[in-house]
Parts: C-alpha cells; sequence; structure tokens
C-alpha cells in the first residue's frame, strides 16, 4: 500500500499514516511519523508565531500589517460573504419564480415568460466565483499554449534548420514580461474580436492571450531540448523497421522525451498561473488579480487582510496546481521506476 | 343662452362637447402610462464615491425590478474610462460629474451628446490639504471663542503659504478629479475668492494642462489615488467626494478645511447621464430608470436622514465604495471631522432629494458652463443665447416630469415632494449663498462672469 500511495500521491505523510493506521512497522514508522509530521508542524507554528509578532510591529497607512489572527478571520468573512451573496440570488430568483407565475395566469405571451425564465442574477463576483474564474482563465491560457508550443517543440527538436531559424524568436520572446504584452494584447483583441454576442468577455481574453504568451515559452525550450535528446540507438531502430514519419514521432520520439515534455509543461504552468495574477489585476478580469487590486484600491480596514488570505490561496492552489501536472507526468511516463519531484 | 342653445337637438350636443372639453382643459394634464421597457438588461458603471448610493439603492431594495429593468452595476476604475464606456455604449448609462454630459456635448475632450434626466445629489466635496500646509494655514485662520478654527475656512488662509512656497521655488499642486469635475470648479472657485490664480486652460491654442498663468498647479488623480498621493507628497491638496476626504483624517495624512457645502450652498454635485441615442431609441427605459432613481433618493433622505445608517451598511460592501463603515458613515449621517476630534454638525452634507435635489435645473448647467468660460476651457465669448440653448440641450427635465407624474399617479411620491411642474422654468431664482458673495442669476451669465476679479469674462481670449 505503501508503494501504491507513494507514487501516486508522493506525499510520504499520506503513506506513513495509512501505514500507522495499518499497524505495519510501528516502531519504525513512529520515528518516521516524528521526522515528517512534527517537525514541519513545529517550523510552521514557529512562523505563525515569527509572523504574528513581526506584522504587530508595522503600521501602515492602511493600519496594523495583519496577522494569522486578522487573517483567519477575514477568510471567514470571504466565506460568509459568498454565502450571502448566494442567498440573495436565490431570493432573487424566488422573485422571478413569482413573477413567472403572475406572467403565466395574467396570460402574457409565451416569449415574455420565456425571458423571465432564462434571466439571469446579475450580482457581484464572491471570493470563491474569482477563484474558479482565475482558474479557468489559466487553463484556457495553458491550454492553447501548450497546443502551440508542443508541436513546435517537436519540430525545432527533430529537425536542426528549423531549430535555428525558430531560436532567435523564442529567445528574444522568451524574457518579455507580461505587463509588457498586455496592452499590445488588448489592443489587439479588442479591433480583431468584434462581435454583438460576444463568447467571451475581452477580459477574459486578455488575460488568457497573455498568459498564453508568456507560458509557452519554457514549453517550446524543453519539448525541443528533450525531442533532440532522444537516444540514437531508438532513432536506428527506427530508421531499420522503415516506420513513417507520424509512426516514428508517437511511437518512440514522444515517449522519450516525455519527461522533459512534462517539466516544460510543469514550468510553463506555474508561470502562468503567476502571469495571470498580474494580467488580471491590468486587465480587470474578474479573478484573484482584480479581488487584490480592488481592495488596495477600497483602502478598508480589513483590505491588508484580505490581500494576505488572497495571497495565501493563490499559493496554494499554485501548489496544488503544480502537484496536479506531476501526478498527471507519473501516469503518462512509461518509465514507471523514475523518479519524479 | 345656454337654454335657447339646448333647446335643439345640435345645441344640445354643441353643449355637451363644450363642457367635456372644458373639463379636461381645467382638470389636471392627462397622464400617459409609461410603456414596457424596450431594454431590460442593463449595466451601469460608477465610481467608488459616496454619492453613487441612488444607484446601489434602486437596485439593493428592488427599485429597479420594480420597473423591470435588470442592472448591472460596474465601478470604473475613473472618470475617463466612465465617460468612455457610456460613448461607446459598453454602459448604457453611469453616475457622472455634472460638468460631464456639458463638456462631452460642447466638444471639450471626447465629443458625444451626452444628456442627464436626473440630478443625483447635492453637495458632497471637500478640500482636504496635508498636514504640513494645515500648520502653516493655521495661524492665519481666525478662531472662535473655545479656540477651534472658524468656519468657513477661506482660502485668504492659504494664500500666504502659496506664496512662500513660490518663493522657495516648490510649485504648489493641488489634484482634482478630472478637468471638468464640479471638484475642479469648486477648488478654483475657492482658490481664486483668497486670490490664488488656478491657472487657465487653452485648447484653441492645444494646451489643456490648465495651468497657465497658475499661482496652484492643478492636476488629475483618480479618488481613490487621492489620499495615498497627498501622503507621498506629490501633492499638497486635493478637492474630491466623499468618503476621501474623511479618509484622510482617519489616516492621519491630511486636514479638510472646507466642505463645498460651505463654498456653494446646495450645489449640484453628481448627475446620472446617457448618450442621446439611448433616451431617444429606448424612451420608456429612460423613463423607467429616472423613475427607479427617484424613488432611491427619496428613500435616502427619508424621515430626516433615518435610512442613512442601512445606506452606509450597502455601501461599505466592496463592490460598492469599500471603505470602512465608520468613515462613510461620518458624512452620510450628517456629521463631518475637519481637524482630527473637530467634528462638526453638517446635516446637509450629502443631500439626496429635499430641497429639489433631484431635479435636473437649467441653472445649474449654465453655473458649470460659466465656469468653463471663466477658466478658459470655454476659449471664446459666447452670448446669453447659446448658454440656455447649451443647458437645454443637455439637460432634460421633460424627462424628469415624465417620471415625475408617473410616479404620483402610483402614489408613491406625493406631488408636493415635486416642483410645480407647470411654473417651473428651469431657473432657480438667484442665488446668493457663495464664500465670496457673489450673487449667481442663471438667466444673466455674462454679467455673472463680470463680477470675478480672477478669471476670463467678456470677450477675453488668451
Amino acid at each position: 500500500m505503501y508503494k501504491a500511495t507513494q507514487k501516486t500521491f508522493n506525499l510520504p505523510w499520506i503513506d506513513q499514516g495509512l501505514d500507522y493506521l495499518a499497524g505495519d512497522r510501528i516502531v519504525r514508522q513512529l520515528g518516521g511519523f516524528v521526522q515528517s509530521v512534527i517537525v514541519p508542524l513545529t517550523a510552521l507554528a514557529f512562523f505563525l508565531m515569527l509572523w504574528s509578532v513581526g506584522a504587530s510591529q508595522v503600521q501602515t497607512s492602511l493600519g496594523q500589517l495583519p496577522g494569522p489572527v486578522k487573517v483567519w478571520e477575514q477568510g471567514k468573512a470571504l466565506y460568509q460573504e459568498h454565502k450571502e451573496e448566494r442567498s440573495r440570488e436565490a431570493a432573487f430568483y424566488e422573485r422571478m419564480q413569482k413573477r413567472m407565475d403572475k406572467a403565466i395566469a395574467a396570460g402574457k405571451p409565451q416569449e415574455k415568460i420565456d425571458k423571465i425564465k432564462t434571466r439571469k442574477y446579475t450580482g457581484v463576483p464572491t471570493f470563491l466565483d474569482q477563484i474558479l474564474t482565475s482558474l479557468l482563465t489559466v487553463a484556457f491560457g495553458f491550454a492553447i499554449g501548450s497546443v502551440i508550443a508542443i508541436p513546435i517543440g517537436i519540430m525545432c527538436g527533430m529537425s536542426p534548420t528549423l531549430y535555428r531559424a525558430f531560436n532567435p524568436v523564442i529567445q528574444v520572446f522568451r524574457p518579455v514580461s507580461p505587463l509588457a504584452w498586455l496592452p499590445l494584447v488588448t489592443m489587439v483583441v479588442s479591433a480583431v474580436y468584434v462581435s454583438s454576442d460576444p463568447l467571451f468577455e475581452k477580459s477574459f481574453l486578455n488575460s488568457a492571450i497573455t498568459v498564453t504568451l508568456c507560458c509557452l515559452w519554457p514549453t517550446v525550450i524543453n519539448t525541443t531540448v528533450g525531442v533532440s535528446g532522444v537516444s540514437r540507438d531508438l532513432l536506428n531502430v527506427s530508421r531499420v523497421l522503415q516506420l513513417n514519419w507520424f509512426t516514428k514521432t508517437v511511437k518512440i520520439v514522444l515517449p522519450s522525451a516525455l519527461p522533459m515534455i512534462f517539466t516544460g509543461l510543469r514550468l510553463s504552468l506555474s508561470i502562468g498561473w503567476m502571469v495571470l495574477i498580474a494580467a488580471e489585476m491590468l486587465a480587470q478580469n474578474p479573478g484573484l488579480g482584480k479581488f487584490v487590486w480592488d481592495e488596495f484600491q477600497n483602502g478598508s480596514s480589513n483590505s491588508l487582510a484580505r490581500i494576505m488570505v488572497a495571497v495565501l490561496v493563490i499559493g496554494f492552489i499554485g501548489f496544488l496546481l503544480d502537484r496536479g501536472m506531476l501526478m498527471l507526468q507519473r501516469f503518462f511516463s512509461w518509465d514507471k521506476n523514475a523518479v519524479l519531484r | 343662452m345656454l337654454k335657447h342653445f339646448s333647446n335643439n337637438k345640435w345645441g344640445t350636443r354643441i353643449v355637451r362637447h363644450i363642457a367635456a372639453i372644458a373639463l379636461v382643459m381645467t382638470s389636471s394634464p392627462v397622464f400617459a402610462e409609461i410603456g414596457e421597457p424596450e431594454k431590460e438588461d442593463l449595466k451601469f458603471g460608477f465610481i467608488k464615491l459616496t454619492d453613487m448610493a441612488p444607484l446601489a439603492i434602486a437596485y439593493e431594495k428592488g427599485y429597479f425590478e420594480d420597473e423591470g429593468l435588470y442592472v448591472t452595476l460596474e465601478a470604473q476604475a475613473n472618470w475617463k474610462v466612465l465617460l468612455d464606456g457610456v460613448i461607446d455604449g459598453q454602459l448604457d448609462g453611469a453616475h457622472m460629474l455634472a460638468g460631464q454630459p456639458l463638456a462631452a456635448t460642447i466638444g471639450f475632450g471626447t465629443r458625444a451628446h451626452i444628456v442627464t434626466p436626473f440630478s443625483m445629489d447635492l453637495n458632497g466635496n471637500g478640500i482636504t490639504v496635508s498636514n504640513e500646509i494645515w500648520e502653516l494655514m493655521k495661524p492665519n485662520v481666525p478662531r472662535m471663542a473655545d479656540g477651534r478654527p472658524q468656519h468657513p475656512i477661506k482660502a485668504d488662509a492659504l494664500k500666504p503659504v502659496v506664496e512662500k512656497y513660490q518663493q522657495e521655488g516648490k510649485p504648489f499642486k493641488m489634484g482634482m478629479v478630472f478637468p471638468v469635475s464640479t471638484h475642479n470648479y469648486e477648488l478654483r472657485y475657492w482658490l481664486a475668492a483668497g486670490g490664488i490664480k488656478p491657472g487657465y486652460y487653452a485648447p484653441h491654442k492645444g494646451d489643456i494642462a490648465g495651468t497657465l498663468d497658475a499661482d496652484a498647479l492643478l492636476s488629475v488623480t483618480p479618488p481613490p489615488q487621492m489620499p495615498a498621493t497627498l501622503e507621498a507628497g506629490t501633492i499638497y491638496g486635493y478637492c474630491v467626494g466623499e468618503p476621501w476626504n474623511q479618509q484622510a483624517v482617519f489616516k492621519g495624512i491630511g486636514v479638510p478645511v472646507i466642505t463645498d457645502y460651505e463654498i456653494w450652498k446646495d450645489n449640484p454635485e453628481k448627475v446620472f447621464g446617457l448618450t442621446r441615442e439611448f433616451t431617444e431609441k429606448y424612451p420608456n427605459t429612460t423613463v423607467r430608470v429616472v423613475k427607479a432613481l427617484i424613488r432611491a433618493g427619496k428613500w435616502l433622505d427619508e424621515n430626516n436622514n433615518a435610512n442613512r445608517p442601512e445606506a452606509v451598511k450597502i455601501l461599505s460592501r466592496p463592490n460598492y465604495v469599500g471603505a470602512d463603515y465608520d468613515v462613510i458613515a461620518n458624512s452620510m449621517t450628517g456629521t463631518f471631522e475637519y481637524e482630527k476630534g473637530d467634528k462638526r454638525s453638517v446635516p446637509d452634507f450629502n443631500v439626496f432629494f429635499r430641497y429639489n435635489a433631484t431635479y435636473p435645473y437649467y441653472s445649474d448647467a449654465v453655473w458649470y458652463l460659466t465656469q468653463m468660460r471663466r477658466w478658459g476651457q470655454i476659449a471664446e465669448y459666447k452670448p446669453d443665447d447659446w448658454y440656455r440653448e447649451t443647458a437645454a440641450s443637455v439637460y432634460r427635465p421633460d424627462i424628469y416630469r415624465k417620471a415625475a407624474e408617473a410616479l404620483i399617479a402610483e402614489g408613491l411620491v406625493k406631488a408636493e415632494e415635486f416642483p410645480d411642474f407647470d411654473k417651473e422654468t428651469g431657473y432657480r431664482p438667484p442665488q446668493t449663498e457663495f464664500i465670496d458673495g457673489i450673487t449667481f442669476d442663471g438667466t444673466q451669465p455674462n454679467a455673472y462672469l463680470e463680477k470675478f476679479p480672477i478669471g476670463l469674462k467678456g470677450k477675453e481670449v488668451l
């Protein structure tokens, strides 16, 4: 059981906890337990104490820097506000239901009744809604980036000529900050994406495209390196078997290059998540970036604590995204014995 | 004679018809019911200021829904973004500075025909200076018996400070929120009344900075960033709406020295602006929007401001104004804190309905136009007729009247709470309660301009 969970989750404390419950090698487990659970917890407690003491020393114009307690309170307050908004939404739909019943009783035309039925609540996005929007935006931007980057990487890896052609472009655009891309992206999207009933909000597209532009470079580079590093022996095998181009790519090149490709994807996703917050702040996409910006602009005495809640949530989600990619990598990797961190 | 007429068949008919017509003509005007709204999904913009309250209340209390309108309220980053949003149609209407529809229609800034059928509030602004400036001003301010500064504090107390800074070679910078904002004109009015020149605009020469021949240099800063800019020392004072003056006191960054109530008692402040195309394309929708807003204004002032605490609770939500409850509550519940600890009663700091606050008076429009001329935003002389016609094309009391009459017919507002529409010309009687004592008569704009020692007048061109 230890081996199975370790391979999937790579979180030793779960595995050791399970073993402890199963009663295996109790003494050994206890030692391991102390090491992998007590030590981090102690360090965490020490960090919280340091934060609390340090924060009480700093007075800003928005009030004292919030310590862990205030941040926790604001976290609860945000959840409370989410629940209140949901109940307001429920009240709205109840009112719409009453309106619909009245309209049916009064014999209004069917199209009017349908309009009432499909009317959406015009409330504000809550903190949880904003988390979801951020996740969707980064997923969209990352997906587009990967779909562009992986084929380019494969082509560049397999053909030195193409590599020499693309390399200058890649090296020049790689270090460009998302904040520099954003005005260009905004202008282009405004000019090109004109539609009377748009599927996507402009702010969503601006943020997602900025994420794409910043996060495709690690994938391109790592894919190129991975593909060009395919073992000579394997390529010889494909020549001997006279495999066509497509089978060679899918059966030999890709599986061999997969670890590097996934490394690239993981790097891209973490960069994409960081870029997203900055892009949202400027593009005003209703996600976590906009939350932080709005709280800063509001300048209420709770603002700093709420911003810290957002910072912690951003960090935690980034961690989860990375772990998620790692799990995917293990799933796709053919070499189950390789150690993946 | 009637008896003779009623003796024959035709006579009876004619008498009956004359009687019917006479009855209709002498009774109150026939009220036509407002039709269904043409556009039900609306998006309105606002800036995070206390006086966006009528919009928030109309939404939260369901007044928009009662009219069959489903509104999304969206905070805008600054006044320029807001105005652009209305002009290019992304926003159907917005909480606007009283000068914005006028400036847009006459072409100062982006040109577009914006109209306003509803005045959102009176008063609501203040001028705040930084702590250092206040320390330098204090000796020049006369004291009351209890030692506190005597109000209103005129800019005469600031003049020696400005001169001192000029001698030291430091430009005296102040902030306001927008070139055609009420804050800009009130700040300039206050400075000029104290003998400080606030600078001229020369748009015909391409100079729209507004700092020609200025003792105090005025520049634009978005309201939420004003306290931070004051703290950083980039500006020495600003004129802005609430809650940003009280915010400065709470955070210990600055001291409000005067409210616009003391500069011009019951001055018009914000309006609800829409494009003319919108009002022509969706007339029923426009009237219904005004109906909902009138009800919201009435609720805000009801029972001597009894509902204000609830309004403050709504406004302190992060998506409306977001500042702390206590910061907003001060001005909304009738007190204003000047120096820290010096709280004075200003019950009419924000007026949303009483004194006919919601009626779009032409004379208010004319005042703003005269100030635009005074400071050069209108570059050359305009005859009195021009002021009258421009005001009439932008301010729309006719739409307001339709909305008010619908509300009276529905029994939601009493007729006494509105001006007498049959007699109302749209021009207030001459107003005298200005800080410099000059009387404003909206029907004589050029004569008014002649009265100012500082400012363009007559045929002057820069």
